[in-house]
């Protein structure tokens, strides 16, 4: 086992922890927000709208993540790349960075995936909750915003934090387009010096703590929970 | 862009032998690793549930840790270490100097991973079992294995199986890893399907078309599976 090279290539290390946890930030908070909508859509009155969500909820859980990022990667990469002009624009250097995609792909996948957990839960609220603000007369999207949501959320903060650790599992696959995340610091570590264990099992030892923090919120949010 | 539809469809056709060589090898490598992983799975669940002081610790450090790393970061790390540390523990057991192939160690590191999330699938399951029926194998004396084998495998099955199905779905879609570590399976056949075309979008889409229809006919298989278990077990709602 050998470290020296932790002096040479901690800023890097730090940089790619800002960069894993920035992803996790990013994805997490858009991917709610549409999961959100996916749930409602896929609970809705019109057909059109189940199907569509539905079906978008099972093509991204059906398909490894891996795949869906290098679509969004390489080929809209590809395709944009193709357009005339966009090399010179103010937005290339943002489109040319593998940052954003991955972001974009992580957020899609957070949508899918917890727009089923919303789903459920939404549907899992007691029907009396609801039948008494529509007899307080509360309209349609005043009771989803104020009494359906958030007691589905309130029931489901446990999963939807555990659902964090997954994701922060995910952002990993950064480093396979080139993102230089803790994963993609370490292969740098891994090509520079040819050592290979070192910076790995140093990153496992990030990520241990990383995923115990959020699991320690996921208890303590299942604590408050249970107080209810 | 310029590519017109019927120039799409006949490299599509070209390429379709690759494709289809690369979504057996992704079956085969699942299947053999869902085997692993169910076995490494049963044993920690076992040592957790009724192992001595070390044996649980050690199962539980083994579930715990593995499913907080990510799996990519996993596979690199075992990937590297695989080979070398099998061919070590090989020798170590007796078995002389053997020669290990890609496909056994992406096996034993996607097996590895899976059995981590399969131990806690099993433990759940087998806490599940009604006391009492434990209680009565041992008042015949069912040796161990005989236990396992007559009551506890077949009175976990109905709890066991949905989470089971659950994890061949992720092992299927993990199993996508493997092609970052230059093993050949389905996406590392359509990197080079794309990448010789140029034709990316359209062949990272195939492949993502290929591992859907590989999840969702697993997930009607499992549909079936699960109510020919429940039929006679006397689960709620079974």
């Amino acid at each position: 086992m050998d470290f020296s090279w932790v002096d040479k290539y901690w800023p890097l290390f730090v940089q790619g922890l800002w960069c894993t946890v920035l992803l996790l930030v990013i994805s997490a908070t858009f991917g709610f927000l549409l999961a959100i909508l996916v749930a409602v859509a896929r609970i809705s009155r019109f057909r059109m709208l189940r199907v569509i969500s539905g079906s978008f909820t099972t093509v991204i859980r059906g398909t490894p993540l891996l795949v869906q990022i290098y679509i969004v990667y390489y080929g809209v990469g590809t395709l944009l790349a193709g357009t005339p002009g966009i090399r010179t624009s103010l937005l290339w250097p943002y489109l040319r960075d593998g940052f954003w995609y991955v972001a974009l792909s992580l957020t899609i996948s957070v949508a899918a995936y917890d727009g089923e957990l919303l789903r459920g839960g939404l549907l899992s609220v007691p029907k009396g909750e609801i039948e008494a603000a529509r007899g307080f007369g509360m309209s349609r999207w005043l009771i989803l915003r104020r009494i359906w949501l958030p007691a589905a959320i309130r029931m489901l903060l446990p999963n939807l934090l555990s659902d964090c650790v997954l994701l922060l599992k995910s952002t990993a696959l950064a480093s396979t387009v080139a993102v230089v995340d803790l994963v993609g610091a370490a292969n740098r570590v891994r090509s520079d010096t040819f050592l290979v264990y070192e910076p790995l099992l140093a990153i496992a030892v990030v990520y241990l703590l990383f995923s115990g923090l959020l699991a320690l919120l996921g208890a303590r949010a299942d604590a408050r929970v249970a107080r209810r | 862009m310029g590519q017109s539809i019927e120039h799409i469809v006949t490299t599509i056709g070209d390429w379709s032998g690759a494709l289809l060589a690369g979504a057996i090898m992704t079956l085969k490598l699942s299947v053999t690793a869902f085997i692993v992983g169910q076995v490494i799975g049963m044993v920690c669940a076992a040592a957790r549930l009724w192992g001595g002081p070390v044996a649980r610790r050690v199962a539980l450090v083994y579930t715990t840790m593995l499913r907080a790393v990510p799996e990519l970061l996993l596979i690199l790390l075992l990937y590297y270490t695989g080979s070398a540390g099998i061919v070590a523990l090989f020798q170590y057991l007796g078995f002389g100097n053997i020669e290990i192939d890609a496909f056994a160690t992406t096996v034993i590191v996607l097996g590895i991973v899976q059995g981590a999330y399969a131990a806690e699938v099993f433990r759940g399951a087998i806490l599940s079992i009604p006391e009492g029926q434990i209680e009565a194998a041992n008042v015949f004396a069912f040796p161990p294995f005989m236990m396992m084998w007559r009551i506890i495998i077949p009175a976990m099955m109905p709890v066991a199986i949905p989470g089971m199905a659950n994890l061949w779905v992720i092992l299927v879609k993990d199993s996508s890893l493997v092609s970052v570590v230059g093993f050949s399976e389905l996406l590392s056949g359509a990197r080079a399907a794309a990448a010789s075309t140029k034709m990316y979008f359209t062949f990272y889409c195939a492949a993502g078309l290929i591992y859907l229809v590989l999840t969702l006919v697993s997930n009607r298989l499992a549909q079936i599976v699960e109510r020919r278990v429940r039929h006679g077990s006397q689960q709620p709602g079974g």
